[in-house]
């Protein structure tokens, strides 16, 4: 082996250790919190009663009004995706708080003084709001099959499922990560919270197609990386239903956003601790 | 050397310098205490020296790396405890230490040695895995002391250790804070508002106000310095901190009197 051999080696060695590192370290912030819901794990259930309450209350209604064209598919197949993906926004949209929380108790100035990389330390908290996720989609599948909801069972697209859940959970909950590091109170944040949560619900196809929107609200909902969620989850939750986007479109659109806020959050997480 | 060098630091906010151009070192294996009255600038320092927050101008060093231009690597060498008690309670101490095991890079096949040695330091060990939310304040301290001593680290910064703690839990962290000089010549870095803190533990101290270092030396040169036989801490603190506190007259400081002359009571 030549001495530049050698060194190339050495230098791939490092390269490794710090890519390793990165995903050791990313995994290790998501086990962190695992291990938090494995000991008190009554917010996964509580949070499984407000999905059971709308496919029950509000979906079992709409599907006798019939008033939203659905097209081949029932409204109560319709907007079961729909609430899964309802339930992974509500669950993410407020993790920010939790980082405002984490600052006050000095649990993000250890962390910021610990070699950890900033970009760990915003993945692994997302993942954990994924975790969050997969349990809601959990729930919803088996409400979904007693409530008759004709669901795929379909092994490739179940991995679809769970893929789409565990990137859009990143996306929402590394959002309000972002609005938690520029807004920087508990206050300020709940309020601007539950002005986002609203119209990022609404202004989407969980409940109704965009098609029946008026042309305005229609953009709004086109920008929406909620309504590319949804569509990517009907597509591969119900047998009958064919995306209105191709499938790939779906998945760049929530991967990219997803990537993009990671990456804005490790900018401004650090800007917490000051 | 130095192990911790700092040179003409500054660290404006918006309306308030907190910081005030302050120059000093600590020598390696020393206790060094930097006191002062709340809001002196205490906490911004330990901030900078561990790389929260990058310095207005000025430098420093701490274990010979620059905390801005190397600030992934004076966090390899430094342990931290903030001024709050931060252990996760809804983890046992064991999972505590676990974590923050892997987020410094212990090998996996010493990891779970490490962790038990500490604890047992610590005295901890019957308690490794109860949940943290059952422990008392002065053992979540101590937790969080052996949450920083995991990757051995060149310099330990303390901010306010002692806040809030009973008598017996505080007496319990002195006593590991001594151990830790003694047994591994470990150097600590300690901000507090408490001078018998400062007395019982502290080779330097500092006296911090209004972002400046108003005095510095070991507790004995800082008493002989006020030219007043038999001096206590509280004096020197009071004399080094209050000259300037009624030329202010702003809320802040007046709050800031009235809470020392409290403490002096």
């Amino acid at each position: 082996m030549t001495v530049r051999e050698q060194e190339k080696l050495q230098k791939d060695l490092v390269k490794s250790n710090i890519f390793s590192g990165f995903f050791v370290k990313t995994l290790t912030i998501a086990e962190l919190e695992a291990r938090k819901l494995k000991h008190d794990p009554t917010e996964l259930i509580t949070r499984a009663i407000q999905p059971l309450l709308w496919l029950l209350v509000f979906g079992e209604v709409f599907t006798r009004i019939r008033a939203i064209p659905t097209g081949n598919v029932s409204y109560l197949d319709f907007m079961a995706p729909g609430i899964l993906a309802q339930s992974v926004l509500f669950i993410s949209i407020f993790y920010g708080i939790s980082i405002i929380w984490e600052r006050d108790l000095g649990i993000v100035h250890k962390f910021l003084a610990s070699p950890t990389p900033r970009l760990s330390i915003v993945l692994g908290k997302a993942l954990s709001a994924s975790i969050r996720g997969l349990s809601q989609a959990l729930i919803i599948y088996i409400f979904s099959l007693i409530l008759g909801v004709k669901i795929n069972g379909n092994l490739f697209d179940i991995i679809g499922v769970i893929a789409v859940v565990i990137i859009s959970a990143i996306l929402f909950s590394t959002f309000s990560l972002v609005i938690a590091c520029i807004v920087r109170t508990r206050e300020r944040f709940m309020g601007i919270g539950q002005l986002l949560t609203m119209p990022m619900f609404f202004a989407s196809n969980a409940i109704y197609p965009i098609s029946m929107m008026p042309e305005w609200l229609q953009i709004i909902a086109k920008l929406n990386p909620l309504s590319y969620e949804v569509d990517a989850l009907r597509a591969l939750m119900l047998p009958n239903f064919s995306s209105t986007y191709p499938l790939i479109i779906d998945f760049a659109v929530i991967s990219l956003t997803s990537a993009g806020l990671v990456v804005i959050g490790a900018i401004l997480y650090p800007r917490v601790a000051r | 050397m130095a192990i911790v060098e700092i040179r003409s630091l500054v660290k404006s906010f918006k309306t308030l310098k907190a910081v005030d151009s302050i120059s000093l070192n600590v020598e390696n294996g020393e206790i060094f205490g930097l006191l002062g009255p709340n809001g002196a600038g205490k906490t911004t320092t330990v901030k900078i020296l561990t790389t929260l927050l990058p310095p207005t101008s000025g430098e420093a060093f701490v274990g010979g790396f620059n905390v801005v231009h190397e600030a992934s690597k004076v966090r390899r060498v430094i342990g931290y405890v903030p001024q709050a008690l931060s252990a996760d309670g809804t983890l046992t101490g064991y999972e505590n230490l676990l974590i923050f095991a892997k987020l410094y890079d212990i090998p996996s096949n010493v990891r779970k040695q490490r962790i038990m040695d500490i604890l047992d330091f610590m005295g901890l060990s019957e308690h490794a895995n109860k949940l943290v939310r059952n422990y008392s304040g002065g053992m979540i301290r101590k937790l969080e002391v052996a949450q920083a001593l995991l990757h051995n680290p060149k310099v330990l910064f303390l901010d306010e250790p002692t806040v809030g703690l009973d008598p017996v839990a505080r007496q319990v962290v002195w006593d590991h804070v001594t151990k830790l000089k003694n047994e591994f010549g470990m150097t600590i870095f300690m901000t507090t508002h408490y001078m018998e803190e400062a007395e019982m533990l502290c080779d330097r101290v500092a006296i911090m106000n209004l972002g400046k270092i108003a005095a510095i030396g070991t507790v004995e040169e800082l008493k002989n310095s006020i030219g007043k036989a038999n001096a206590t801490l509280d004096e020197v603190f009071v004399y080094y901190s209050g000259s300037t506190l009624d030329s202010g007259g702003s809320y802040r400081d007046s709050a800031r009197t009235r809470k020392i002359a409290k403490r002096l009571g």
